[in-house]
This record gives structure tokens, sequence and C-alpha cells, in this order.
């Protein structure tokens, strides 16, 4: 494909820009914390989004798309891990509002 | 102007509105079944840009393990909660609701107008891409080689992370060594 028929570098930034401001937001003024995990799924996928069009970008090798796979890996684990813990404090609180998760506070 | 053009601008410019559009509603929709299907519609978005972007493969990874494992997982999650999913009034007040959108338009505004500051020729464009890029063989030959290392590593990390869920998500079991008597009694709140 003759690279002047594709969308250039930028708009696949700024698209990615806006995700992760979207997510980091949702992140910081939500109090559901299955919205609050969801939020960093958005996060990471703004992430991988910006590594894959700079391998694009770069295309001499794989690094971006290598490191993106990886952040995918992570990713589910630590939504497997996230919910599990989610499930734990509903189980004990009967809620899942960040707010009431205060064991800690003195 | 011709159709290859065109149609590349369309998806991408229909990939960019799901993208855009499912995670405002992630972030924003009370009922956090309606921000798992958000959760969704972008990720099928990135899926898409994956497509413009010579990266097939992990396309399909994306759908497949994001789509159609983590999603999955949120709403197996979401439904095992009940109806407590829901927090009513779930932001403090209307102002940090209306700090976030103010926030978002901020930032919209700011690539847009970083975007038509590179309007034209200096806009950079994609160079010529071997054909192998993003194919199975090329991600899977780096994979195997350079990236040997942090791809052993991650299959101990799943590995960990199916014993951690499972074990946190159990909960504490009575002893099974002890008498029934002497077992630990159920507590009121929330048993195991």
């Amino acid at each position: 494909m003759t690279p002047d028929h594709l969308v250039p570098l930028e708009y696949y930034l700024a698209v990615a820009a806006v995700l992760f401001i979207i997510g980091s937001v949702g992140f910081l003024l939500r109090r559901n914390l299955l919205v609050l995990l969801m939020s960093i799924e958005l996060m990471l996928n703004a992430v991988n989004l910006t590594l894959v069009a700079y391998n694009r970008h770069l295309p001499q090798n794989h690094a971006g798309q290598v490191f993106a796979f990886f952040v995918i890996a992570v990713a589910a684990a630590e939504a497997a891990v996230g919910l599990a813990i989610v499930l734990s404090f509903f189980r004990l609180r009967q809620t899942v509002r960040s707010d009431e998760a205060d064991l800690l506070r003195n | 102007m011709n159709e290859i053009e065109i149609f590349s601008n369309a998806f991408f410019g229909l990939a960019t509105l799901l993208v855009l559009v499912g995670g405002v509603v992630t972030v924003g929709a009370r009922n956090p079944i309606r921000g798992a299907i958000g959760l969704l519609t972008t990720i099928v978005g990135i899926a898409g840009m994956y497509l413009l972007l010579s990266a097939e493969f992990l396309a399909a990874i994306q759908i497949m393990v994001y789509a159609g494992a983590v999603v999955v997982l949120f709403l197996f999650v979401i439904m095992l909660l009940g109806p407590s999913a829901t927090s009513s009034r779930d932001t403090r007040t209307w102002s940090s609701r209306y700090l976030a959108a103010a926030v978002f338009l901020a930032s919209s505004l700011s690539a847009l107008l970083a975007l038509a500051g590179v309007r034209g020729e200096t806009v950079t464009r994609f160079p010529h891409a071997p054909s192998t890029l993003g194919t199975i063989e090329g991600i899977g030959h780096e994979l195997f080689t350079t990236a040997l290392v942090p791809f052993e590593l991650s299959g101990a990390l799943l590995l960990v992370a199916v014993v951690g869920a499972v074990a946190v998500a159990r909960g504490k079991q009575p002893d099974p060594t002890l008498l029934p008597a002497d077992r630990d009694p159920p507590r009121k709140e929330g048993a195991s």
C-alpha cells in the first residue's frame, strides 16, 4: 500500500491521547471499583495504540507490536486479579464503592 | 482522492468514533453493564485501528483476548455482584462531573488544534513497510528470538495470575483438619 493513502501518524497519536485522558479522568473521578478497572483498560489500550502507530512509523522491527502484545497479556492478568479482589471486597463489605475501602485509614 | 484513500479515511473515522464514544460511555455510565459494553466498543475500535496500522496479528489477539476474555470476565463479575454493582450517586458533587467534561473537552480541542497546526505537508506520512510487518511470522520470529525472555516471563506471570485470582476469590475456607465442632463459625456478614 503506498503511504500517501494512509492516515498520518499524528491522527493516531491524537486519538490515543484523548482516549488516555478519558480513561484517567474516569479513574480519578469515579468511585465504582468496576469502573476504575475498566478505566485502567482504557488507558492501556491508548498506550497500545501509540506503540503500534509508532511501530508502523518505524517498521524496521516489530518492537512496538511485541511490546503491545505483552501489554495485552499483562492487562488480562491484572484484570483477572483485580476482579478477584473486587469480589473479595464485595464479600466483606457488600458494596463496590471505593469509599468503603477504608480499613487502613487511621 | 481515489477509492483507497476514501475508504481508509472513512474506516479511520469509524474506528475513532467507536473508540471515543465507547470510552466516554465506559467512564460515564452509571450501570456498569453499560460501561462494559462501552469498553467492548472501544476495544473493537482499537482493533480496527490495528488493522489500518498493518498489525493484523495484534488485531486478532485484541479481539480474542480483550473482547473475548477480559470483557466477558467483567460481565461475569458484574452479574455475580447483582444490583449492588450499580452505585448510586457515584461522583461526589455535580462539580466533579462538569470538571470531567471540561477536561475531556479541553483535551480534545487541544488535540484537534495540534493536528490543525501540522495539517498539510508537515504531517508525518508512514513510510513503506515490509510485507512481513504485523504478520504472524514476523511477530513470532521476534517473539522467540529478541523477546524470548519477556515471553517466558509473561507465561510465568499468567500462571501466577491464575493461581492468585483463584486464591483471592475463594475466600476463607474452614480448616479441614479440625473437628466440625471446632471449625470457624460462619461470620454474620458475608460468609465465604
